[in-house]
């Protein structure tokens, strides 16, 4: 099942001219033989536990029978299918959770009143789960969707309820009668309750000490346990990661994925829409911090990453997702390096992929003219999250969309922070032709004063040393500068040939060749 | 009553690290702000819990403490705790004349003129002026080996007598060295990398363990 969570809200698909007939024909009530066998069958192998065949029923078989039955219509409801489930309450829950979420993929327009009700259902879902009565084994494609469709589900809510513009009556009716649905508070807290109660934060610290295993076993519980409260609370570690890239709660964002370590192997890069996920926000929170390196490193072993695997993909719903993120994530690495020119961080062929998408962009990027402006505006606007305001509408003043408030805020700091450095120009181009110069020469050469130019000098220090996580300075300039009295020294960092890593990728490159080799059986 | 008294047991930062999505904490996380100026502290993550919660709620959201929240950002630069708080404040808020002003100090380095057209902003907040000395020091570091007295003089905006003292304290505590100056004296900074580059160790060909780990499954 796709998570769609990219959905462009602005502009729904104009339904195909039959839809409408569709519709009106849904007979809530009417189960068709194909949707019973398969809520037999699932739920039996919920029953059993058999994680494998959830796993085939849930990526294909649901999406099977939604291509041939349930285009543009929903699913036969949830309390027509109860018999062929002995109408168990938290199977139900989860057929109704993967009922709106089609709801969601593929109804238009969708009421106010469809998502007050989807978010009724995720409350008592969640709400079973916390109460640690849930005592099966699900996919961890499946959990990892769920956390991701519910943060989805509030974002796509926010947006729906910010544009007050073109709401009819009725529309409004609605937003009144529901306003607490979706309610950021609860959103959050949710999240939060399913990290505590699942002790996922205790569970990794053991497991770094060698008491307990995790990632050995991809969360999966082989001694009759559950797995769906454990990895619900690890997933919802990058669910609040991403609502607070979300509000712009950048630094509140990383801690909540502090939990996890980006260096080790993880559960988080077995589901990819996990993985993306976890590194896109990741990445983003980081460049917003000014953290270029950081954001750099990690956008490359991801883009890598996909580049190598995404041919296994290409059958699954979620390949144009993944595509999408990719190209987004190539937007903010162009933007990062633009920004802070370290290209010996990028692997050769992530590299060679970046040129051939923004490399006209990058050039465009390095001057300092409003050209340069607009091509960072342009990828900013095309790779940044889908932020939101979180806060009902007042619905008694006169209405107006503000759906685009905090994407606005946000693009309008990132390139205030872009214009700074670009004021910094002038004395890069100048500092770039000497190894040393009198400030009184410089000052000259600039027709500025020696008091200003010194003071731009301290400003170039100012914006082009940041501090990273561990309280180190870092340096995000491609060239720096010392100043003894009055003579300036120019530093440039030399590209530096970095043999041991050249080495170590080759070594690794040249041990798949030889699985690969292996594996071939003559005959 | 045994719920009053254990609520009061609990120090803001408890209640933050116990639930940071509760709208009830709002009151006390505004005292805390005060405090944390009275008191010459600093919280940031408490800080932008209280900026989260005037963004999910707009209309409890008092212009004063956000002010108080700015100012201290401030003064705990570099840390990027500015533009972190910035970020969660609406714009039209920013709009404000006061909060332009905090954002111009946030970007360029002329303090002090700036801060004296700002007296009644500033002025609340002690210890204000030697949060921004330190931080002119930290760009100094960053910018000189030698600097001529009178450029530092201005960069800390203290002169003379007081200067003197705020030169022999360093020189005491931090490693400062006076020189005689052709023209004035001149103050020899601490080494670091970015002053001295040649002290950078050269990161080339140094390659990290966890990449190194992960050739382990060929080596054995």
């Amino acid at each position: 099942m796709a998570a769609l969570y990219d959905r462009e809200d602005g502009a729904p698909p104009a339904p195909p001219p039959h839809a409408a007939g569709a519709v009106d024909a849904y007979d809530p009530n009417y189960v068709p033989d194909s949707v019973k066998t398969f809520v037999v069958h699932l739920y039996r192998h919920i029953r059993d536990k058999n994680v494998y065949e959830i796993h085939q029923m849930y990526e294909g078989g649901f999406q099977r029978l939604s291509d041939r039955l349930f285009r543009d219509a929903p699913w036969p409801s949830a309390e027509a299918v109860s018999p062929y489930c002995d109408g168990d309450h938290v199977f139900l829950l989860l057929y109704r959770e993967l009922w709106y979420r089609h709801a969601h993929a593929r109804l238009s327009p969708l009421t106010a009143a469809h998502r007050a009700e989807s978010w009724t259902n995720y409350c008592d879902l969640f709400s079973v789960v916390l109460h640690g009565v849930v005592n099966m084994q699900l996919p961890n494609q499946w959990l990892w969707d769920m956390v991701d469709e519910f943060v989805y589900q509030f974002q796509s809510f926010c947006q729906y309820r910010a544009k007050l513009k073109n709401k009819t009556e009725d529309e409004l009716q609605q937003l009144k009668q529901f306003d607490k649905a979706w309610n950021v508070y609860g959103v959050l807290n949710y999240l939060q309750a399913l990290v505590e109660k699942s002790m996922i934060t205790q569970i990794l610290e053991r497991e770094k000490e060698g008491l307990e295993q995790f990632t050995a076993t991809d969360g999966y519980d082989y001694e009759g346990g559950s797995n769906v409260l454990k990895m619900l609370g690890y997933y919802s570690m990058i669910g609040l990661l991403r609502i607070h890239c979300l509000l712009g709660d950048y630094h509140t964002g990383l801690k909540c994925l502090a939990p996890i370590d980006l260096n080790q192997q993880g559960v988080y890069t077995i589901v990819i829409g996990s993985h993306i996920s976890t590194i896109y926000h990741y990445g983003f929170a980081n460049l917003m911090m000014r953290r270029y390196v950081d954001a750099i490193r990690e956008f490359n072993k991801i883009l890598l990453y996909i580049l190598k695997y995404k041919q296994y993909h290409q059958k699954s719903p979620q390949y144009d997702q993944i595509l999408k993120k990719n190209e987004q994530m190539y937007a903010l690495l162009a933007v990062c390096l633009s920004l802070c020119p370290q290209n010996k961080l990028i692997d050769e062929n992530v590299s060679t992929q970046l040129k051939e998408k923004y490399g006209d962009k990058m050039t465009k990027m390095q001057r300092y003219d409003d050209e340069a402006y607009a091509a960072y505006d342009e990828l900013f606007s095309y790779a940044c999250p889908k932020f939101i305001t979180p806060s009902p509408p007042v619905l008694d003043q006169p209405l107006t969309n503000y759906n685009q408030d905090a994407y606005r805020l946000q693009l309008k700091l990132f390139l205030y922070e872009v214009k700074q450095q670009q004021l910094l120009s002038g004395i890069r181009s100048y500092l770039k032709l000497y190894s040393t110069i009198t400030i009184t020469k410089l000052a000259q050469y600039m027709e500025v004063d020696e008091a200003t130019l010194r003071s731009i000098l301290m400003t170039y220090k100012h914006k082009m040393h940041a501090v990273d996580s561990d309280g180190k300075i870092v340096s995000s300039a491609d060239f720096d500068f010392y100043i003894v009295e009055d003579i300036i020294h120019v530093v440039e960092s030399k590209p530096t040939k970095r043999h041991g890593d050249y080495f170590l990728r080759q070594i690794l490159k040249f041990e798949e060749m030889i699985g690969e080799l292996e594996k071939v059986q003559l005959d | 009553m045994a719920t009053e008294q254990a609520t009061e047991n609990y120090t803001v930062e408890d209640l933050v690290a116990l639930n940071p999505y509760n709208p009830d904490i709002l009151n006390d996380l505004e005292k805390f702000v005060n405090e944390q100026v009275s008191s010459q502290t600093y919280n940031l993550d408490a800080n932008l819990s209280l900026l989260r919660l005037y963004q999910f709620e707009p209309e409890r959201m008092s212009e004063q403490i956000v002010a108080r929240i700015l100012i201290k950002a401030l003064m705990a630069m570099p840390g990027p705790d500015f533009s972190l708080c910035l970020f969660l404040i609406p714009e039209h808020v920013q709009m404000k004349e006061q909060f332009k002003t905090l954002i111009v100090l946030s970007h360029y380095l002329e303090f002090w003129d700036e801060a004296a057209k700002n007296r009644n902003i500033l002025e609340v907040v002690p210890g204000f002026e030697q949060a921004i000395q330190a931080y002119a020091v930290h760009v100094l570091s960053l910018t000189y080996q030698k600097v001529p007295r009178p450029i530092l003089a201005e960069a800390i905006n203290i002169e003379g007598l007081s200067l003197d003292k705020f030169l022999e304290y360093h020189a005491a505590n931090s490693g400062w060295i006076i020189e005689k100056g052709a023209q004035s004296q001149v103050i020899v900074l601490p080494r670091n990398e970015v002053n001295h580059p040649e002290l950078k160790k050269n990161a080339a060909d140094t390659v990290p363990f966890e990449h190194i780990t992960r050739i382990f499954p060929v080596l054995s």
